[in-house]
């Protein structure tokens, strides 16, 4: 590992994205065999197995929670949102780095992507599934939920327009339909690829029915590549949409640490952040695990380090901001909420998301660190702990020191906030496993494209 | 039922009650159709359907039957209350009963006897249900005003922990044999003169039942009667005994007053006419126009009080040193001998001759209040300084007493314990009260009881006194009785009864009667017996009108004159302890203060929900009593509150437990920092720690009472205080007392006011883009005046009652659920040791740019046509976040399910005209919609517009101060329009552009200029 980080950093080269060595017919094999032939990990089998009593804690949580209601949870007045809104905010940022993979950056023609698009991909989808459950549980009556869709009502009633909560209806329901999309029509090749390779009947008819009959004639091709351009045109303002509606359910708000117009930026940058210290903390085990190195090289590590590296600066300044207009503002309520945050009795959890965010990760601009996983590992978990963090700072302290010290109240998670938050991390990680067990994790095609291209230069 | 032939109108529902003792399950079903055909329940149905029966006389058989079918029907539904007995005429005060419109209610004048007095009321009834309490205008005592504790006692009325049977000896039985087994006692009695028979009661206010109980004296000359209540104006009688040789009762002036000194005096809370005293007081402080002048009060107390707290100077002194103030006044004032200012400090030296000054300057514009749990001496010592500064007669009248029989009320209790030591006692009747819980420590009643052979105790729950008498006897609560009371100066009222029964109790009326002999005489008839004797003119006509008015004309007591004795006789006159000078201090001795607690006062109300869960008034905290001390001691001791992590600060503050040791008891008991406190002295609150209250007030706070002796009821030295090392959690609902430099509540002098009246006012700028709304027809608003509010807590729980909001318990408290939409802050200023303070009512602001409606995306939040921000409950989803953007924090959210659907007794109680809430919906203060559109309908059938005052919030009727106004904003005329031009006027954060329909008119106070803080 030493040699090569030196031998990169001698020559200055960039490191390949795709090893030398491998041929059309090694790669096609190599990612395949971990679907159709290769025995599956015993690790696997643990992963999966862990996750799933996490299933089962998310599934036992949410009957009790739709039995009793969400006062089984923390929140009160004044803190009427928690862990279900951090959590929100969290699990859909997490989800923004798949659709820039596949979208801006296929845009932008960065081959390097091709390797870790399929399943940062698949990571959005499920990270927006875990997103998802939360608003609707955290209703007071989540048998309703649908109240918030336009629907054809008899009663001719229609939701509020003007609220930020039916906006992000909007938008995470689009968000979700266009990833699964984008999603599924950039599998059809290799759906197809596995029904060819699959020697049992079943995985043969399941791949070949999700195929939808692609032969990858030419016309095929030309209608995927349209396809898969216009659906990413679709997804690109999604990247930035996306968070920016959801920035506005606080931003629309009246309360101090929410009515800001540095969010909306801020927040974009701060999805993408987390969602590339996700895509490395997937990536870095799974390219150990499935022996993937050849794939996703240092060149694809060092790249995301890089991302992130500009993207939580794009947060520091945000967080600076922060800090700055609540004083620029004059607003007492605006400068005590500042202050609140850095003394007040949620200040270690501040002071941790600084040093998560924004003072950690500075250790990224050497290369030495981009270009070693674990250390990338290390910085990616501190980033998800910090931007959990921050979303917490955000909600919860905000919510606790508002206008009137009258009301004044503090918050925390009961024991049921941390089975659904743990809950929906378990259920992300099975869906993971199931993932990477059923379905190619790299796009094999594509890798296929980028070696040909390699091999031209 | 030896009696029965001679009354006529007997209860033969014992008799039918009696019949089915024995039967249970099928058998009863099967009983009572065999009863049907009895002579029993002939008779009983007779009573039942008085003129049902005439009009049947001559019917056919198909009717017949289809009439028994109805009956028993009928007789099978539980819970299902009627009005009175349809053959004792009660009369409504509004509306006569002459064609029943259905949904629309009607209300009943009686009053509910509490601390001293009465209160009238009107009572709104909802087919037969009482359902909220309102103030009676023309009762003296109510002036339309009531108390939390007269708009919680409806509650009480729907308890089902209210006991329900007869007991004895802890199995059920009924009253006949009860009655049976009391005839059988007094038998024995009569032989002897009733040298064995003890009657304990209450404070009896009643004139029917104080005549009652003279006439049981007579007939047995040496039975006795015994009179104990742990809160009682003791001091006060044995004051005014002192300084004028006879027991009175001194009336206030308020209007009339410019200087008052209260001296350890909470009048506004306290005592009979709290609510008079408190319209008056606050009417003689109300400057309107930017014009207008101000009453001044001075307050000297030891535990911060709401009468403290809207004084315009407040010393704090530790009980013995507010005996030694007042000593030192009397003497300065030529009122008393032997005091001395140089026993006081010198910063109290300075504050005494400064209020000297001010009262002697206004000679009889002046008043001097001692409060009825201060020293007799002090009381002493304030009617000979009223009658120095030529108050007496001006300000202060005297009358005779409201109680009707004014005796030492301990020294009453401990004569009875002699006695039953002595085993003279062989019959004890204890009419209502709970001595074995509440009796002084040193008064070993709860020991001496089981000596008596025969006791019997009427109470409304099967408390601790009922679980150690013979007999429990279920008491009818005043809403289901027939009697009678006194205000507090004098002015009799008829108590009428709301309902029947729920739980066929009896009254005190009943059991004495039954002890004259006349068992099965109804209270109806007994009250209505003595009236008949003290009326003139037509009795009917008196009747009707007495029951109608909710007063009696011309019961008032005139006024009498009485001299005050040599001053410098009283401390001659008292036994050592009164007069003492203090002792010299030691550091870690303290001295104890008792008070009944603000919400579950003596621990009567322990079982009330509302109550326990009402925040006390300065301390803010629910379901508890805590040891108040001041911060200075505190620290001393070495006390301090810990915000728990979840809920913290409002919900859940986790504070030390103390070991209190005094008069040789130790107890347990959890510490609150009460600014404002005296140092050196600990406030205990007693009325917590009940064993057998019920569901809601079993294992609730501490009880006190083991260290509260006979000697000491009120205050006493001695008292040491160290740190258990335990904690405990209390659930409050504000900690925050500070308000952050953010103007919430806007205060000024009369100084500062005279010279810029428009201190408060905003700059307003109402600039937009939009349009704004336009309110054709109505705009509700309201304006609460700052100024005028004690923080009494009556509007919460009149808001309580009016829109049936639940009662969600400690534990949720302390999360920080409290459901109240209307909630009183309370601010201080200044120093910890001697704040400013301030309350401020916080209802829902029902803003014209509501922040709550542009983020509820399913629109269950909207605006009026007359500016009302609604909540339509069906359509909430309950996302929270119109309470999230509410900068005012108003919006209560249903976490769980709150509200009680199962409890039948407490489904009668809701109000029918507001929907009862269910889990995860979102509410908030409506501005008592319902009652707006009650007066709309009304008005819209006269084809007028609704009249300014037509409709009155249920806060705004509560109110003893008339602090809250509410009307019609369109309308120029109206009350609130003008208040809204007042200059005084503000709005709640209006920099918010939110444009708030409530706003306030800023606190103004009046400083003695010669006390501004140097």
């Amino acid at each position: 590992m030493a040699d090569e980080v030196d031998k990169i950093l001698a020559s200055e080269e960039i490191a390949p994205v795709i090893e030398p060595g491998h041929t059309y017919a090694s790669i096609t094999d190599k990612i395949s065999a971990i679907v159709l032939t290769r025995p599956t990990p015993m690790l696997w089998y643990v992963g999966f197995g862990i996750s799933f009593v996490f299933v089962l804690i998310l599934l036992f949580a949410v009957s009790y929670l739709l039995t009793k209601g969400v006062g089984i949870w923390g929140i009160n007045i004044p803190v009427a949102w928690g862990f279900a809104i951090v959590n929100f905010v969290w699990w859909i940022g997490i989800g923004h780095a798949g659709t820039l993979i596949s979208a801006i950056l296929l845009l932008l023609r960065q081959k390097w992507r091709n390797s870790i698009n399929r399943f940062a991909e698949a990571m959005t989808i499920f990270a927006v599934m875990c997103a998802g459950l939360f608003p609707l549980l955290h209703l007071g009556r989540p048998w309703y939920f649908y109240w918030l869709f336009p629907y054809p009502s008899t009663m001719d009633i229609q939701p509020q327009f003007r609220s930020p909560l039916v906006w992000d209806v909007f938008a995470v329901s689009t968000y979700f339909t266009v990833s699964l999309l984008f999603w599924y029509v950039g599998l059809i090749p290799d759906l197809a690829t596995l029904r060819d390779r699959a020697r049992k009947r079943f995985p043969r008819f399941a791949y070949g029915m999700l195929a939808m009959g692609w032969r990858g004639s030419a016309v095929h091709w030309h209608r995927y590549e349209t396809a898969s351009l216009l659906l990413a045109g679709l997804a690109t303002p999604l990247v930035v949409s996306v968070h920016t509606v959801v920035s506005f359910d606080f931003t629309i708000g009246l309360v101090p640490g929410w009515h800001s117009t540095i969010f909306p930026p801020y927040f974009v940058a701060g999805a993408i952040y987390s969602g590339f210290a996700m895509v490395l903390t997937l990536a870095i085990p799974l390219r150990k695990m499935y022996g993937l190195e050849d794939f996703i090289t240092l060149r694809h590590l060092k790249n995301m380090g890089e991302v992130m590296l500009a993207t939580g600066l794009i947060v520091a300044y945000g967080y600076m901001m922060e800090g700055f207009v609540s004083w620029y503002s004059g607003s007492p309520f605006e400068r005590y909420l500042m202050f609140y945050r850095m003394h007040g009795a949620y200040r270690y959890m501040f002071w941790a998301l600084l040093l998560f965010n924004i003072v950690i990760p500075q250790a990224l601009w050497i290369l030495r660190v981009r270009t070693s996983p674990l250390a990338l590992f290390i910085i990616a978990i501190c980033v998800n702990v910090g931007m959990w963090l921050e979303r917490y700072v955000i909600v919860v302290v905000s919510l606790s020191r508002d206008f009137m010290p009258s009301a004044w109240g503090m918050y925390s998670g009961t024991i049921w906030d941390y089975a659904v938050f743990a809950g929906t991390i378990g259920l992300f990680l099975a869906l993971m496993f199931v993932f990477v067990r059923l379905l190619p994790m790299i796009s094999i095609f594509e890798m296929r494209g980028l070696l040909h291209e390699e091999s031209e230069k | 039922m030896a009696d029965d032939k001679s009354h006529r109108n007997a209860p033969s529902l014992d008799a039918v009650r009696h019949k089915l003792d024995g039967l249970s399950g099928e058998r009863y079903w099967r009983g009572l159709e065999e009863l049907a055909e009895s002579d029993v329940f002939d008779q009983l149905l007779r009573e039942e359907f008085p003129q049902g029966i005439g009009a049947y006389t001559d019917i056919g058989r198909r009717d017949f039957i289809k009439f028994i079918g109805a009956s028993l029907a009928l007789a099978g539904l539980s819970g299902c209350g009627r009005a009175a007995p349809a053959d004792e005429k009660i009369v409504p005060y509004v509306t006569q009963p002459e064609g029943w419109v259905p949904a629309k209610p009607q209300f009943y004048a009686t009053a509910f006897t509490h601390d001293g007095a009465a209160m009238g009321l009107l009572v709104r009834s909802h087919e037969g249900r009482p359902v909220k309490i309102e103030g009676n205008p023309a009762h003296p005592d109510s002036l339309g005003a009531t108390d939390a504790f007269a708009q919680a006692s409806i509650l009480t009325l729907y308890d089902p922990d209210r006991s329900q049977v007869v007991t004895s000896g802890g199995a059920i039985t009924t009253w006949n044999a009860f009655m049976i087994a009391l005839e059988g006692e007094m038998e024995g009695q009569r032989l002897n003169g009733g040298g064995g028979l003890r009657i304990l009661t209450e404070d009896v206010i009643s004139p029917t039942l104080a005549d009652q109980l003279r006439a049981v004296l007579a007939r047995f000359p040496r039975a006795k009667w015994h009179q104990y209540e742990p809160v009682a104006r003791g001091n006060a009688l044995a004051g005014a005994r002192l300084a004028f040789g006879e027991y009175a009762d001194a009336q206030y002036r308020f209007a009339d007053a410019d200087v008052v000194l209260a001296l350890d005096a909470d009048f506004l809370s306290c005592g009979g006419g709290r609510l008079r005293w408190a319209r008056d007081f606050a009417a003689r402080r109300r400057v309107r126009g930017g014009k207008g002048d101000m009453s001044r009060l001075y307050t000297v107390e030891a535990t911060p009080t709401t009468t403290g707290s809207v004084s315009d100077h407040r010393l704090a002194l530790p009980p013995s040193e507010i005996v030694a103030f007042a000593r030192a006044l009397a003497a300065r004032l030529g009122a008393g001998s032997g005091g001395d200012a140089k026993a006081l400090s010198p910063a109290s030296g300075q504050w005494l001759e400064a209020v000297a000054r001010d009262l002697e300057s206004h000679r009889g514009r002046s008043l001097v209040i001692p409060g009825d749990y201060t020293p007799v001496l002090v009381h002493a010592l304030a009617h000979a300084m009223n009658q120095a500064l030529g108050n007496a007669g001006k300000t202060v009248s005297y009358t005779q007493t409201v109680t009707a029989e004014p005796v030492d009320r301990i020294a009453s209790l401990r004569e009875l314990v002699k006695d039953i030591d002595a085993g003279q006692v062989a019959a004890l009747i204890i009419l209502g009260g709970n001595p074995v819980f509440d009796a002084p420590a040193d008064i070993p009643f709860e020991r001496s009881l089981p000596r008596v052979a025969f006791t019997a105790h009427l109470s409304l729950y099967e408390d601790e006194t009922s679980a150690r008498c013979r007999w429990h006897l279920p008491q009818a609560h005043y809403l289901e009785s027939w009697s009678d009371t006194r205000a507090s100066d004098g002015t009799a009222t008829i108590v009428q009864p709301l309902i029947t029964p729920l739980y066929g109790g009896k009254t005190a009326h009943e059991i004495v009667a039954a002890l004259l002999g006349q068992s099965g005489r109804s209270a109806y008839e007994i009250v209505r017996d003595y009236w008949r004797r003290q009326s003139r003119g037509d009795f009917e006509t008196f009747w009707r009108k007495s029951l109608h008015d909710g007063v009696i004309e011309g019961t008032a007591f005139p006024a009498k004159t009485v001299n005050v004795k040599s001053a410098a006789s009283f401390e001659s006159q008292l036994p050592g302890s009164a007069a003492k000078n203090p002792e010299p201090k030691n550091k870690d001795v303290l001295e104890v203060i008792f008070r009944p607690d603000p919400t579950v006062f003596d621990g009567r109300f322990a079982n009330n929900g509302w109550l326990q869960e009402l925040p006390k008034p300065l301390t803010k905290l629910t379901w508890d009593n805590a040891v108040l001390v001041s911060p200075k001691t505190a620290e001393r001791l070495g006390f301090a509150p810990d915000i728990g992590a979840t809920g913290g600060e409002r919900g859940r503050v986790i504070v030390d437990i103390a070991e209190l040791t005094y008069a040789g008891v130790q107890i347990r008991a959890p510490v609150w920092i009460a600014p404002g406190h005296a140092d050196g002295a600990a406030t205990v609150l007693f009325g917590y720690g009940r064993t057998r209250a019920g569901r809601v007030g079993n294992e609730t706070g501490f009880n006190v009472y083991p260290m509260r002796t006979s000697g000491a009821p009120w205050q006493g030295t001695g008292l040491t205080m160290r740190k258990s090392g335990r904690k405990y959690t209390l659930a409050g609902v504000q900690y925050h007392h500070n308000m952050e430099g953010r103007d919430l509540v806007r205060s000024a002098t009369l100084d500062e006011f005279r010279k810029r009246p428009d201190f408060a006012r905003d700059k307003e700028s109402n600039e937009t883009l939009y349009p704004g709304f336009k309110y054709e027809a109505y705009a509700w608003g309201m304006a609460i005046d700052t100024s005028a509010c004690i923080g009494c807590n009556a509007c919460v729980v009149a808001c309580q009652s009016e829109n049936n909001i639940p009662v969600v318990g400690k534990t949720e408290v302390t999360r920080g659920r409290e459901m109240h939409w209307l909630r009183i802050d309370r601010y201080y200023k200044g120093t910890l040791d001697e704040p400013e303070t301030f309350h401020q009512p916080v209802p829902c602001m029902h803003c014209e740019n509501a922040p709550c409606e542009i983020v509820c995306p399913v629109g269950a939040t909207t605006h009026s046509q007359e500016g009302l921000n609604e909540m339509t409950y069906n359509r909430c989803v309950g996302t929270r976040y119109c309470s999230n953007n509410c900068p005012y924090k108003v919006r209560r959210f249903n976490f769980l399910q709150y509200s009680d659907f199962e409890t039948p007794s407490l489904r009668l109680r809701n109000n029918p005209n507001v929907t009862v809430r269910s889990r995860g919906v979102m509410e908030k203060c409506t501005y008592c919609v319902q009652r707006i559109n009650a007066a709309r309908i009304d008005a819209e059938k006269d084809e007028r517009r609704v009249r300014d005052g037509e409709v009155k919030t249920a806060c705004q009727a509560a109110c003893p101060t008339e602090a809250i106004v509410f009307g019609d904003i369109n309308d120029r005329e109206s009350a609130v329009a003008k208040l809204k031009a007042d200059p005084l006027n503000y709005g709640l954060l209006t920099d918010l552009n939110t444009r708030p329909r409530t706003t306030y008119l800023a606190a103004v106070r009046n400083p003695n200029p010669e006390l501004k803080k140097t």
